[in-house]
């Protein structure tokens, strides 16, 4: 049973350090499950031990990655197999066609086995996912796998849903892939020790993916995760509100009510800060090397916009639009957004990279009535002006205007100011904040919004 | 409470609720730890009918707080029933106000509230807090308090311990973020949509007449509409309503005529109808 405890005390370590926040009594609880439950039957263990060590919903892939390196399917590779290319693509079309989990499992395995080893030298990792689906390629599948499903079904009336099939074919494929990756992992922490491949090779929880390396999949995971987000911050900022608004005894009041307990002030009565809610203006690069960033941080504005009095959004690569009706309520779609950006605002002039000097002077020329003394500004952008001149006026005249100005950066902070990046310069005239990750941005939106 | 997983899983089924191997897990769990269960998830997933079915198959009464924006402790704990108080101080007008008073806080003037009900019963009891999420964070202050200890103090009674445990369950639709505090108080379930497996048994279950091709047919639109992205995605007790008026209709096979016809029985947004019906190749509504 200490060999359980000690897998217990590495799945919650790893977990902790893709910042789950597991306490000792988690674990405590995690170790009753183990007992209550047994190991015989591993999908049990799994789920009771995601029922005690986590809290919400957001890490739960992350969970079911780690889980399957600490309490894995099985030790080595599949026995004698039939290592073939084309004899596992049959399998796996047959698989496929059936919707056999157990099945696809299995031949994840013995395609890994047999067609994703690598490097013998003790260095290299040894296997390798993106080989295994690289020489199987079971995305070519498709055809055949719908052809084998419309014979079964008889003949082509199988009726309506007929029409849904290659997307659920898709789907099917699209669960191989991760069995692969799975077991890819699985076997290459065989050789390099359970503990570093869960820390280095378990993708993070899409909130703390880098906005400037993340990929298609992981941006629409994160556009997934704007309702939720923005939710968990319309709480925060009113509990702010709250705060802020309790603040100060209004003397007059309190004296001119305690006028009915004969002049003993009772009841001290409460300033009430008047609602007017803040306004808050949006000037985003949405060029290509930003765009992921600046996408996800308009979403989560609109998803916002009934904390704010009024909130106007404005994107930019050279050239300067307001988008403020593109991201509309009924039209937020938001996988569409920077499609729709695209082809209905006027954004790049002759040439397609960014210029922040000349789209910063155009928005204070002709929107620079949009700011006042109670709108706060954010700038989204990596400050990369393609060695054009920055346009510092422009923002000392935004600054003056405004009641504050941020600027978010995607860079790490360390790269600000290297190459053409005009953050140093920037970062001295408004507040300049790191903000790579969605979690990051998150604490900045709680803490800064004007409430 | 349960002897195993399996136990779980076949009560439940026999009252009508059909458990993935996740809620099987994590109800029997909360009953061997003695922890109460905090389960999230979309509506109509069965969190509410997950707590009603529990109560039933371990024969214990179910007490129920809902929760609603201002929900508070006159709600939620217990609150002395100021009319009868009233009577009974002017019905006694020649003792001492001490005799008075030490009478009209008694028992006999309490209004227990679901959770002192929950903690002072001496019968097997599933206290199902629904919807936590609509609730001040200030009543999470409170079931912090009553759920870390199960006793509740009435000043004018003394405390009251459980001497019993109730069997806890806390239902979230994520409207508001849950404290850290009270999540840590408990065993976390998600309930998400069902595999298509368990929702193609959750119908044949509670839509029997609705032949076996065509509950295959329904379970596989609905889950195709549960990829788009829809302002309110379907639930079971959409597929449910949608079984339903079909059976109702008579209907054999699902065509396009009669999906174009009854999406609205799955779908709550015109524009989320119009949106699914180009994805499906319906022709224009
Ligand atoms: N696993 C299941 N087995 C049997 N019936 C189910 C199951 N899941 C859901 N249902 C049915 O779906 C309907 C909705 O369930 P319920 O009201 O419990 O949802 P809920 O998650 O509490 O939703 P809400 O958040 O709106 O309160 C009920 O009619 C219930 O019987
Ligand atoms: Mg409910």
């Amino acid at each position: 049973m200490t060999a359980v405890a000690d897998r217990i005390t590495g799945l919650a370590a790893a977990l902790r350090a893709h910042g789950v926040r597991i306490g000792t009594g988690e674990t405590v609880d995690a170790a009753r499950a183990v007992e209550a439950l047994g190991l015989a039957d591993r999908e049990l263990l799994r789920e009771g031990l995601a029922a005690t060590l986590l809290h919400g919903p957001g890490q739960r892939a992350l969970f079911d990655a780690v889980f399957d390196l600490y309490f894995p399917r099985g030790i080595g590779g599949p026995e004698d197999a039939p290592r073939d290319r084309e004899t596992l693509r049959d399998r796996l079309a047959e698989a496929l066609a059936a919707d056999d989990r157990a099945l696809m499992a299995r031949l994840a395995a013995e395609a890994v086995d047999g067609l994703g080893g690598y490097g013998s030298s003790p260095a290299s990792d040894g296997w390798s996912a993106y080989q295994t689906l690289d020489r199987l390629r079971p995305q070519t599948l498709l055809a055949r796998v719908r052809a084998d499903i419309r014979g079964r079904a008889g003949g082509p009336g199988a009726g309506f849903a007929d029409r849904l099939l290659d997307d659920e074919i898709r789907h099917r494929i699209e669960e191989f892939r991760r069995l692969v990756g799975a077991e890819a992992r699985r076997r290459v922490a065989e050789r390099r020790g359970r503990d570093e491949i869960a820390r280095r090779a378990v993708r993070p929880t899409a909130d703390r993916v880098d906005f400037l390396i993340a990929d298609r999949d992981q941006l629409t995971e994160l556009r997934r995760a704007v309702q939720p987000l923005a939710r968990k911050l319309a709480t925060r900022l009113a509990a702010r509100r709250r705060r802020a608004a309790r603040g100060t005894i209004d003397l007059r009041r309190t004296l001119r009510s305690s006028l009915s307990t004969g002049g003993v002030p009772m009841r001290p009565v409460l300033r009430r800060r008047r609602p007017v809610r803040p306004e808050l203006v949006l000037l985003c690069d949405v060029s290509g090397s930003v765009s992921g960033f600046s996408d996800f941080t308009m979403l989560l504005v609109q998803a916002l916009h009934d904390q704010f009095g009024k909130v106007r959004v404005f994107a930019f690569v050279n050239r300067l639009d307001e988008v403020t009706g593109l991201l509309g309520h009924g039209r937020a779609d938001p996988d569409g957004l920077s499609a729709r950006i695209r082809a209905e605002a006027v954004l790049t002039g002759w040439h397609g990279s960014s210029d922040y000097g000349v789209a910063l002077g155009e928005f204070t020329e002709r929107y620079g009535a949009a700011v006042g003394p109670r709108t706060t500004v954010f700038v989204l952008g990596d400050a990369r002006t393609n060695m054009s001149d920055p346009n510092l006026p422009a923002v000392r005249e935004l600054a003056r205007r405004a009641r504050r100005v941020h600027w978010l950066n995607p860079e790490p902070r360390d790269r600000w100011g290297t190459g053409d990046s005009a953050a140093p310069a920037y970062a001295e005239l408004v507040r300049m904040h790191e903000c790579r990750t969605a979690r990051q941005l998150s604490a900045l939106v709680a803490g800064l919004l004007p409430v | 409470m349960f002897t195993s997983v399996d136990d779980v899983s076949a009560r439940l089924a026999g009252t009508g609720y059909l458990a993935s191997p996740a809620v099987a897990t994590t109800v029997f769990l909360a009953a061997r730890l003695g922890k109460p269960l905090l389960v999230e998830g979309p509506a109509g997933v069965g969190k509410t009918e997950l707590a009603k079915a529990v109560a039933q198959v371990t024969a214990a009464r179910l007490v129920r707080l809902q929760c609603y924006e201002g929900v508070d402790e006159s709600r939620a704990l217990y609150e002395w029933n100021h009319a009868k108080q009233l009577l009974r101080i002017s019905a006694g007008r020649d003792e001492s106000w001490d005799e008075t008073r030490t009478d009209i806080f008694s028992e006999e003037f309490l209004l227990p509230r679901p959770l002192l009900t929950a903690i002072r019963g001496e019968e097997p009891t599933v206290l199902l807090i629904d919807e936590t999420d609509k609730a001040d964070v200030e009543m999470e202050g409170l079931l912090l308090e009553v759920l870390s200890d199960f006793q509740i103090t009435v000043p004018e009674l003394g405390t009251v311990t459980a001497t019993r445990r109730p069997f806890v369950v806390l239902t979230s639709n994520a409207g508001r973020e849950l404290s850290e505090a009270l999540r840590r108080r408990c065993l976390f379930l998600h309930i998400g949509f069902p595999e298509e497996e368990l929702e193609r048994r959750i119908v044949r279950l509670k839509v029997p007449g609705l032949g076996e091709a065509l509950t295959a047919s329904v379970v596989r639109v609905v889950g195709a509409l549960r990829a788009m992205d829809l302002r309110k995605l379907p639930s079971v007790a959409e597929t449910l309503d949608w079984a339903r008026t079909l059976l109702a209709l008579g209907a054999d096979t699902l065509d396009e005529n009669l999906v174009r016809d009854t999406l609205g029985v799955i779908l709550k947004h015109q524009d989320d109808i119009q949106k699914a019906a180009a994805k499906l190749d319906l022709d224009a509504l």
